[in-house]
């Protein structure tokens, strides 16, 4: 008998794991925003701007390690190219944001301030659109599905794999990089877009606002991982591993590794997209520098130091790894750099499962 | 469940529902071959692996292909197979299937299974998922986004598991298996494939004596409703088979016929002994 | 009046040059009006006097000198006069130079090189010749051609056809103005191309012959620089090229033998950088006589500085990586975060200073518009160099012969005894050492600062995924067609295009091989 399609989503996880996800949800939906909202700001529970951002940050980068992780812990395709999705998103977004600014800009025109000081007489056509929300939404998931199934495409159909794969990735986002310092390019240079005002009209900066895009990022967060849990254990997911392990065995039992991939490459590059969308108009600023190679590797690093092909270390790794960001760069600016780099070797040296290996470790020593 | 109830096990329809995507003719083995190569020639950088071979294979029929290191006996499988293309000849597989023009994943469609020489299991899986991964069902990538394992699929792979004497470790991961015991999983997989014609590289490399019998025994009851082509080093195994033999020398046949007619065959004692 | 006068010079030249300057033309250098300077000017230059020379050399360096009615010069603190050439006694009490301003000066320049161009010097000849291909004006034309009467030497004689040549586009008569453009077929400059561009407007050139000649004269101006400006592009690929092989053969020998891509091989390149940079450092200090050779002492020190660092890299992080390509980015990715912060604090933040060497400054042009700056060449060769010492290591030492069968096949090289670890550790020193050696290349045309070598790393991985892996040939092909195909596009669409186009290019290649350029093909080279 066929079990119900929603049955079989929710038993993709264990009880547990659906208890830690309500509570996490009450938290970042409820409890966080309210208290960000209602309580004083000189009260001890007053949730305040600065945090209620970081919150929302972090949980952008754990989007986007999440999605790396269904392509390197499960599929075992290293991209070091994913912040091009990442920033693709954020830039179709911060177009709408661009043209919600109206003529509240410094030069006053209907016109982004960067085309008005290039002395540009109209939008180019790809901005055609951008002031309605449903259609930037829709470049959001559109624009890097196609860039990502188009190079995907073509990367997988040669069986450009491993190293090849992992450096090729990074020449993608570096070519995009330089597209987009071109003023030419039409997406503001080297500044990118920032002086975002408002969204739908509401103001951007609005204590309700901030609630608002914190309490979606959360939301696509645990969707974000509901997704993938249930790709994971379904057969779909059981086939990418094997692909990661034997992918010529994959091939000759009559699975066609391409597609898999592809699907799978191509939802981690819009679940990027997303995460970068919702990052945009909480940082107010998106800029060329998004897509510096470096920004992608690092994107690795979250993954590592979580744990790979676990889908809930990323998202640990990446709150890890950011919190440790913010402290260094305020605390030891010049130490920050040491510090990463001592993280991409010491985890890859020695805790190749990451933090949740080391957990699990340390539980089964417990229990014998 | 024994060798013979396999056999029962639903046969291939041509054109069945499920085939998958890839639209090929159905078999068409109205000639008796089903599978024929001609001058296949293959080289790398200037080195003949392959040189202008030509082999028919009867369907039905149990097949072992015997040759020196370097006779080209593994590229011939990987030619068939699709992971090497060769530079000139046709590989037809019935009469109107060309196997040239056909990815891997095509031709496994089309029905050839393969084993390779070093066991290629996937280690992180359980041995039963090993098996369900392998069983013939439609496996596009949309469909195995939704796919849900029936309780014939389940049925199936237990009696698949108690031939080859895994059904105690059906949980255990693959890479957890001894050497023989992965031989004998990637053999289940195969038939898990339901292929017509497998193609077996030293099937029974690193297996006891009474493994190794009991291999024997399964693919003489496999031949007849299956193709089988078997490269082996093992000449008692060859001898149990029973099979035609082929002697593969330089990338192309030597010599061909009965165990005891090719042993006896000057040119094959001249290139196992040397003058 | 000029043309009366053209054959009464060439009478006064044959006498020798005794007799002293007119004094009015001497008197009038000093007149108010500058076009009255400028007519004296022209006729001293027109009378291929020796002593003129001195007398407009003197009023182009504010030397001459007019007080009490008499325009005089100092000699060895004397006043002389300048007409006469006689000591002045005593000198004048008061006296100020005379005064000129640009229009004179240019007209200065040309004089003073009509008269050096009847120098009996060859030497003096040949550089007012030279100087003369760019700028000789009308007036220029009757001493050109006199020079070219009187000159025997085919070099200066070319020089001076063309700067005639030049000198006659402004001629009254059309038939001197059709040799003229006829003649500057010759003479490829954007200059002359500049001048004979407006003679296709029939407003301004109103012969229809001139008019076509100096079509057909373009025509032939343009495919030549065209000519000119592809071998200098050519000859920047190459440079660029040669430093990608730097960069790419320490790569491709890592790779190779270990089968895993050293993301911080760029900031191997920037300790060589920093190695130089602290050779000229120590010879500022101690050896100021021999700064010019700095370099050379830097050469074996950045290899040593880069082959260290890639010996402890490989020793303390890479050694334990094998097997796992993919990791293996990430920690090297992570030391070379390392290595710049370290080069941050050891040398700061910023760009530090390499100097070119003076034997490396300066260029040579083999033709007009087209310059091969020294330090580049110097690279080339440099690069060259590396190339064949690199060549002679792996193929005619046994540690070549070593790491040769550890890329080939990893597992058979240590049956038959290769001591493949060892191997490893040497083969990487090598390869950083290498790097090292293009880090020394690039202190002299690029900034050395702690980013420099980020960059290198996909570029160098290019060149090794284009040439093949373990194909020395193959990187040598790849390095080069890359840096020259880069500058080709560079020129046509800009840098940023360029550098998308490459990346979009290699792309594409690796689906249509995946094994580079000179594969090495067969049944174990995917595993």
């Amino acid at each position: 008998m066929r079990k119900p399609f929603t049955i079989r989503f929710l038993s993709a996880m264990p009880r547990s794991g659906w208890i830690a996800m309500a509570v996490f949800a009450a938290v970042t939906l409820v409890v966080m925003p309210a208290l960000h909202l209602f309580a004083p700001a000189d009260s001890a529970f007053y949730v305040s701007n600065y945090v209620i951002t970081l919150g929302g940050k972090l949980m952008c980068y754990a989007i986007v390690a999440v999605a790396m992780d269904l392509i390197w812990g499960y599929a075992g395709i290293l991209s070091l190219g994913h912040g091009v999705f990442f920033a693709l998103g954020g830039y179709a977004f911060g177009m709408y944001l661009m043209r919600e600014i109206g003529t509240d800009g410094s030069y006053h025109s209907t016109l982004p301030d960067f085309m008005v000081f290039l002395d540009w007489k109209e939008l180019p056509w790809y901005w055609l659109g951008t002031d309605s929300i449903m259609w930037s939404l829709l470049l959001v998931l559109a624009v890097p599905a196609l860039v990502a199934y188009v190079f995907g495409y073509f990367a997988f159909r040669s069986r450009i794999k491993g190293v090849y794969f992992s450096i090729i990735t990074q020449a993608l986002t570096f070519a995009a990089m330089l597209l987009f310092f071109r003023n030419e390019t039409g997406f503001g240079g080297n500044n990118g877009f920032t002086d975002f005002k408002r969204i739908l009209g509401y103001d951007i900066t609005s204590p309700e606002m901030r609630a608002t895009l914190f309490a979606l990022s959360a939301l696509a967060l645990m969707l974000t991982l509901l997704l993938g849990r249930y790709l994971v254990t379904s057969k779909f997911g059981r086939i990418l591993t094997a692909i990661r392990d034997a992918e010529s065995r994959v091939m000759f039992i009559g699975y066609n590794p391409l597609h898999y991939k592809l699907f799978v490459w191509t939802l981690s590059a819009m679940l990027c997209a997303i995460a970068g969308a919702l990052y945009v108009p909480q940082v107010g600023i998106i800029n060329p520098g998004e897509m510096s190679p470096a920004n992608s590797i690092e994107i690795a690093i979250w993954v590592a130091v979580g744990g790979r092909g676990t889908l809930i270390g990323p998202v640990i790794g990446a709150a890890i790894v950011n919190l440790a960001k913010s402290y260094f760069t305020v605390a030891f600016p010049e130490y920050w750099l040491f510090f990463l780099g001592a993280l991409f070797v010491g985890v890859t040296l020695w805790l190749p499962q990451g933090v949740v290996g080391l957990w699990q470790r340390i539980r089964t020593a417990r229990a014998a | 469940m024994s060798v013979e109830q396999l056999q029962q096990s639903p046969a291939w329809d041509d054109g069945a529902p499920g085939l998958g995507h890839v639209l090929t003719p159905g078999l068409d083995i109205s000639h008796k071959v089903i599978l024929y190569l001609e001058d296949i020639s293959v080289s790398f950088d200037g080195f003949k692996a392959l040189n202008k071979l030509s082999l028919a294979i009867d369907a039905g029929e149990l097949r072992c292909i015997i040759g020196p290191n370097g006779a080209g006996k593994t590229t011939m499988m990987d030619v068939i197979t699709g992971k090497t293309r060769p530079d000139s000849g046709t590989c037809f597989f019935g009469q109107t299937i060309d196997l040239t023009r056909m990815s891997e994943p095509e031709i496994a469609h089309a029905g050839i299974g393969r084993k390779f020489q070093k066991p290629t299991v996937f280690e992180n899986h359980s041995v039963f998922v090993n098996l369900e991964l392998a069983m013939r069902t439609d496996k596009r990538a949309r469909t195995s986004l939704f796919a849900r394992l029936d309780d014939d699929g389940r049925d199936r792979i237990a009696d698949t598991l108690k031939l080859i004497r895994l059904d105690h470790e059906a949980g255990r991961l693959a890479g957890l298996l001894s050497h023989g015991q992965k031989q004998w999983l990637e053999i289940g997989m195969l038939l898990m494939q339901e292929p017509k014609l497998l193609l077996l590289d030293e099937p029974v490399a690193g297996m006891t004596d009474d493994e190794t019998e009991r291999t024997g025994e399964l693919f003489k009851s496999l031949a007849g409703k299956h193709s089988l082509v078997v490269v082996e080093h093992d000449m008692a195994f060859i001898e149990q088979l029973g099979g035609k033999v082929t002697v593969l020398h330089e990338g192309s046949v030597l010599a061909e016929g009965d165990l005891a007619t090719v042993q006896n065959d000057h040119r094959v004692i001249e290139v196992y002994l040397g003058r | 009046m000029k043309r009366i006068l053209i054959p009464l010079l060439f009478w006064f030249c044959a006498l020798p040059a005794v007799a002293a300057l007119d004094p009015a033309l001497i008197g009038q250098l000093a007149a108010e009006e500058s076009d009255d300077k400028i007519a004296a000017i022209q006729q001293l230059g027109a009378s291929a006097d020796r002593d003129a020379v001195k007398v407009l050399k003197a009023l182009a360096n504010d030397e001459l000198y007019v007080g009490g009615d008499r325009i005089f010069l100092m000699e060895d603190d004397k006043a002389v006069d300048a007409a006469s050439g006689e000591a002045i006694e005593p000198a004048p009490e008061s006296y100020e130079s005379i005064t000129i301003n640009n229009r004179i000066r240019a007209e200065l320049t040309n004089a003073i090189a009509s008269l050096r161009l009847l120098n009996p010097d060859r030497e003096v000849r040949l550089t007012a010749a030279r100087e003369l291909q760019t700028n000789a004006g009308m007036e220029m034309a009757p001493i050109l051609a006199q020079a070219l009467a009187r000159e025997t030497d085919p070099e200066i004689k070319k020089l001076l056809k063309l700067a005639h040549a030049l000198a006659n586009l402004g001629n009254a008569e059309a038939d001197a103005r059709l040799a003229a453009v006829e003649a500057l077929a010759d003479n490829a400059t954007p200059n002359t191309r500049n001048l004979l561009l407006p003679l296709l407007d029939p407003k301004i050139e109103a012969d229809e012959r001139v008019r076509n000649a100096a079509k057909s004269s373009l025509r032939v101006i343009e495919s030549r620089l065209a000519i000119g400006e592809s071998i200098g592009q050519v000859f920047s690929g190459l440079s660029l090229g040669s430093i990608l092989l730097l960069a790419a053969l320490g790569l491709a020998i890592t790779y190779g033998v270990m089968g895993v891509i050293n993301m911080a091989h760029g900031e191997l390149l920037m300790v060589g950088a920093y190695a130089t940079y602290f050779m000229q450092g120590l010879f500022r200090t101690y050896l100021p006589g021999y700064l010019d050779w700095y370099v050379l002492a830097a050469i074996p020190a950045a290899f040593m500085a880069a082959a260290l660092v890639g010996v402890v890299l490989e020793r303390s992080v890479i050694r334990w990586l094998y097997g796992r390509p993919l990791e293996t980015l990430l920690a090297t990715w992570g030391l070379s975060l390392i290595l710049i912060q370290a080069a941050r604090v050891l040398f700061g933040a910023q760009n530090v200073e390499v100097a070119n060497p003076a034997w490396m400054s300066g260029g040579v042009e083999p033709m007009a518009g087209l310059v091969l700056p020294w330090n580049r060449i110097v690279i080339i060769g440099f690069t060259l160099f590396v190339l064949g010492l690199v060549w002679v290591l792996m193929q005619k030492t046994r540690l070549g012969m070593f790491v040769r069968a550890v890329t080939q096949n990893r597992a058979m090289a240590g049956c038959v005894g290769v001591p493949t670890a060892r191997i490893d550790t040497l083969a990487f020193g090598l390869g950083a050492g290498i790097a090292g050696l293009g880090g020394v290349a690039l202190s002299q045309i690029a900034n050395v600062g702690p980013d420099m070598g980020q960059g290198y790393i996909v570029d160098s991985f290019m060149v090794v995924v284009l040439g093949g892996v373990g194909q020395l040939a193959g990187a040598v092909w790849a390095a080069l067609g890359l840096g020259v195909v880069t500058k080709f596009l560079e020129g046509w669409a800009g840098a940023v295009i360029a550098k998308i186009v490459v990346l979009v290019f290699i792309i594409v290649f690796i689906q249509k091989r995946p094994q580079g350029l000179f594969a090495l093909k067969g049944r174990f080279v995917e595993s």
